[in-house]
């Protein structure tokens, strides 16, 4: 199960961790809270595991143009309508018109089991879809991390700013933040998207094109940045009344010296936590937004313009959704239990439960 | 008239399925259980025993306004030829005859001057509408000045050469056709006066914009409330976001069998909301009798085998083409324009729209089988009059003398699943001659003006066209001449921009020749389609095929090729 936001923020300071009796007992002076994390983290045979079907995920999708070129012999962003393959020795149409009845369809070839000749079979476009599967996987798992990435960074600033400063800044910021939590985060995306897809983004000196892989990185880091940014604002409040922080402004240190040296360091772990929880919801949020065509452009795939292409496919060749949805729903959820791992391996309370 | 609605609304998608225009074809498919079959061109005698019942269609949307003066879909025209009608109809057979125009609320066809200015009509005395009020001329005087009052969507392009229309189309308030439909209540004669001959008025007649309402009807569209009706049928109700019930109309006594045939359903009922895929499989459950919308790609195979005595596929006159904006770069250049034709794989379009046997490549503007049609293909490799392969190796070779290569194209679509498939594989061929190819996949509600409008500078863009009635210059005057170019506008429908005075003039010519001798008038229009095609502001892909997919209780089905399946011929009993 993923842990929820609350459950992350309700991580403990770490301003000297490690901070309680019990957890003092349980480390040694020479294993910082990181090591230690990870040694958790490395116990944990379900976290493991989700880390190694990532690996393996991440591995395939970066070895896709071997796979197109050297393996399948084609190109998966380039239509192939009128091609032929072979099959069991005898050439075929790729995308075959029905011979039966009235004659009325033309169908995709299917998986024919064979890596060099359409493994997964073709999509309508008669394009293999194997080797845009990887490709896919590649730009979901790039769109997921770099949206993840976003969401963090911002999150982190606007969190610590808020928290930290309050007053004014807090107010200011939290009601920017309660403006974008106000929208359903889909509807905010989609809006966004429909907008920009069609012209771009054109922001000072930031241009970024209207078929480009940034804009949805963008558009999805930024939706989400209230999910993070409200308990990160308040996990800072409540540091912001700790007395190392006291310590810390009445031996003069700048607010910049003490975010950085005396709050960062205690809100990264919630950070830490949130990335790969955050990845697995804007991998999601991506394979949503190409299904409703307002994502990934073709001819450029992902798993969710892959779901899409499958749609109309799905009564004869439900290999290419199928294909594209399981990868999608493992990688989510190898994801959400490497989240688990790695919020119990940062969570003291969590390792002194497994030592009991 | 039927692609612009159908591109523009809900309905483009309906014919995304549909297909290919062979010349005088006829449905390929067996016979539906039961037949009134009849002799071709005859429309079959009425039998009293298949009456009754309730007809249950299923649409995935409404089609919008129930004014038959401003709708503009095939959606609700189908459906309003069994409720309203004008001076002159199409003949309601099966097959060919019923592109033929016969006399409706008019006693006979009209006599028309011999300068061709004038037509004259006697009223049909006893028909009534839905009301029980008898429809008079002064009806017909309120019905033509309701297409300006409405603004009709067909106004300024069909009605605009009758006397005192051009004032109409610019000041409503003023409008006044008095001296364009002259109306003689005693003689019930109805003269109506053009500033130039048209030798297409009768066609402009027979179509529901011109249908007659009753006197009093709303100055500006009736939108979701029904208008008295003529014909045999009239809305009970109709909600756009669930259904629209006809019922009989009780003032109805059928007076031309040809025109207005009595219908068998005793109700109509269609339902609006399922998805395509849940309508299919509730005709083939029996839930219900017919779907507008075409079936999903995935499905066509089953329905093609399993359900091939339910599937009727029908050729009609329309052809889907790539417009090229020929002000704009790179399709400025005739040699760009050229190439992309040479490179444009027909047969690929043709598999992407559902096969050989729902669609048919082409080469020319004018569908097969369409008057002033002649084989002749400019665009194929090893040349020859019928489309038998890309020349990629040629179109390179022009792009390279074009010195076009690198520039970015970018592909307009509408975003349902046949179109976008087919603006992708353009994209990639594109990409394949040398371009940097975007595609651009926008809502089919409003593609169809987008694209139409210079003001969003399209470049390239896939749309389609079908016949509003059959006469060539419903595809050529319309789609390519340099009056149909109006730059800013919504409503250019010479989407290429292209206007060449010699091809115009070709085509007034071909116009002036039809008023005295429509064969010659077809020769001159073929002569125009090579002309245009010479030019290349288009890509032609494919003239595509309709399946009706009906349900197994379903009988007497019978395709008019103006206006598509006739709905209350069908039996349900």
């Amino acid at each position: 199960m993923s842990a929820s936001p609350a459950d992350v923020a309700a991580l403990p300071p770490r301003g000297s961790a490690p901070s309680t009796p019990a957890a003092r007992r349980a480390g040694t002076a020479a294993e910082g809270p990181w090591r230690r994390a990870a040694g958790q983290l490395v116990r944990n045979k379900g976290a493991l595991a989700s880390a190694v079907v990532l690996l393996v995920v991440l591995v395939a999708c970066l070895l896709a143009p071997v796979y197109a070129r050297s393996i399948a012999h084609t190109d998966p962003f380039t239509s192939n309508v009128s091609g032929t393959t072979v099959v069991d020795g005898r050439t075929v149409p790729v995308l075959a018109p029905s011979t039966t009845g009235l004659g009325l369809g033309v169908t995709p070839i299917g998986p024919t089991g064979d890596p060099a000749h359409y493994l997964l079979g073709a999509d309508n476009q008669g394009r293999d879809v194997m080797a845009r599967l990887l490709y896919g996987g590649r730009n979901s798992l790039l769109i997921g991390t770099g949206a993840a990435l976003t969401t963090c960074l911002l999150a982190g600033l606007v969190g610590v700013l808020a928290g930290y400063f309050g007053g004014v800044v807090d107010g200011v910021l939290a009601r920017v933040l309660d403006v974008l939590w106000a929208f359903p985060v889909y509807l905010l995306a989609i809006s966004l998207s429909v907008v920009l897809l069609t012209s771009g983004l054109h922001l000072g000196p930031v241009h970024i094109g209207a078929g480009s892989r940034w804009l949805p990185v963008l558009i999805i880091g930024l939706v989400y940045v209230p999910y993070v940014a409200r308990p990160l604002r308040g996990q800072v409040l409540a540091l912001r009344e700790k007395e190392f922080v006291a310590a810390a402004i009445g031996v003069g240190c700048s607010d910049w010296r003490i975010m950085r040296r005396d709050v960062l360091p205690n809100v990264l772990p919630t950070l830490v936590v949130f990335l790969p929880l955050m990845v697995a919801l804007a991998m999601l949020t991506e394979s949503a937004l190409s299904f409703l065509s307002v994502g990934v452009q073709p001819p450029q795939a992902s798993w969710g313009t892959i779901i899409n292409d499958g749609l109309g496919l799905l009564y004869t060749r439900p290999a290419v959704t199928l294909g594209a949805g399981v990868a999608v729903a493992v990688t989510a959820a190898a994801l959400n239990l490497l989240g688990d791992g790695v919020r119990e391996a940062l969570d003291p309370r969590a390792r002194l439960r497994g030592a009991a | 008239m039927l692609s612009r609605r159908l591109s523009a609304l809900t309905a483009v998608a309906v014919l995304a399925v549909a297909a290919t225009a062979c010349s005088g074809g006829s449905d390929p498919t067996p016979a539906p259980s039961g037949s009134g079959a009849a002799a071709p061109g005859v429309a079959a005698a009425y039998q009293p025993q298949h009456a009754g019942g309730d007809l249950h269609l299923l649409a995935k949307s409404a089609g919008g306004s129930l004014d038959p003066k401003v709708n503009y879909t095939l959606q609700y025209w189908q459906l309003f030829q069994a409720m309203y009608d004008g001076l002159l109809a199409f003949k309601k057979v099966d097959g060919d005859a019923s592109f033929t125009v016969v006399p409706d609320l008019a006693e006979a066809l009209p006599t028309v001057s011999a300068d061709g200015l004038s037509y004259t009509f006697t009223l049909r005395k006893g028909v009534k509408f839905s009301t029980g009020a008898e429809v008079t001329v002064d009806d017909v005087a309120a019905s033509f000045k309701r297409i300006f009052e409405v603004d009709s969507p067909t106004a300024g392009t069909f009605y605009n050469g009758i006397v005192g229309a051009a004032n109409c189309l610019t000041d409503k308030a003023t409008c006044d056709l008095s001296q364009g439909v002259v109306v003689d209540p005693a003689t019930n004669e109805i003269v109506i006066h053009l500033v130039a001959p048209d030798p297409e008025l009768s066609y402009k007649l027979a179509v529901p914009h011109a249908a007659i309402n009753l006197a009093g009807s709303p100055t500006s569209d009736a939108g979701n409330v029904p208008i008295p009706t003529t014909g045999p049928y009239m809305v009970a109700s109709y909600d756009p976001n669930t259904a629209l019930k006809m019922v009989r109309n009780p003032a109805f006594a059928e007076w031309s069998h040809d025109a207005q045939p009595k219908g068998y359903p005793d109700t109509i009922s269609e339902t609006f909301g399922l998805t395509v895929e849940a309508a299919v499989t509730a005709v083939q459950n029996g839930q219900a009798d017919w779907i507008f919308d075409p079936p999903p790609a995935d499905r066509l195979n089953e329905i093609g085998t399993k359900y091939a005595a339910q599937a009727h596929v029908n050729p009609l006159t329309a052809f889907w083409y790539l417009a090229m904006n020929t002000h704009l770069a790179p399709f400025d250049n005739v040699k760009v324009r050229q190439a992309l034709n040479l490179a444009v794989d027909r047969d690929a379009a043709v598999k992407l729209y559902g096969g050989t046997q729902l669609a048919q490549p082409v080469c020319t503007v004018l569908p097969p089988g369409f008057p002033g049609h002649v084989d002749d293909c400019q665009y194929t490799k090893g040349g020859g009059t019928t489309w038998k392969a890309p020349d990629l190796a040629k179109a390179k070779a022009l792009i390279a003398e074009s010195g076009t290569a690198g520039m970015e194209v970018g592909i307009t679509t509408t975003d349902d699943e046949v179109n976008k498939a087919i603006g992708e594989y353009v994209q990639s061929l594109l990409t394949e001659l040398g371009y940097k190819a975007t595609l651009k996949p926008i809502s089919g509600n409003i593609q169809f003006t987008y694209i139409q409008n210079t003001n969003n500078d399209v470049q390239l863009s896939l749309t389609s066209w079908y016949q509003d009635y059959p006469a060539a210059s419903d595809f050529l005057n319309v789609l390519l001449s340099c009056a149909s170019y109006t730059p800013g506008s919504d409503s250019s429908i010479n989407i290429s921009g292209f206007c060449d005075k010699d091809v115009d003039a070709q085509m007034q010519t071909a116009l002036t020749t039809e008023q005295t001798d429509p064969d010659k008038a077809n020769t001159q229009w073929a002569a125009v389609d090579k002309a245009v095609m010479t030019q290349a502001p288009l890509v032609p892909l494919f003239t595509p095929k309709l399946i009706d997919f009906t349900s197994k209780r379903v009988g007497n089905y019978q395709f008019s090729r103006q206006f598509y399946m006739l709905v209350i011929q069908l039996w349900v009993k």
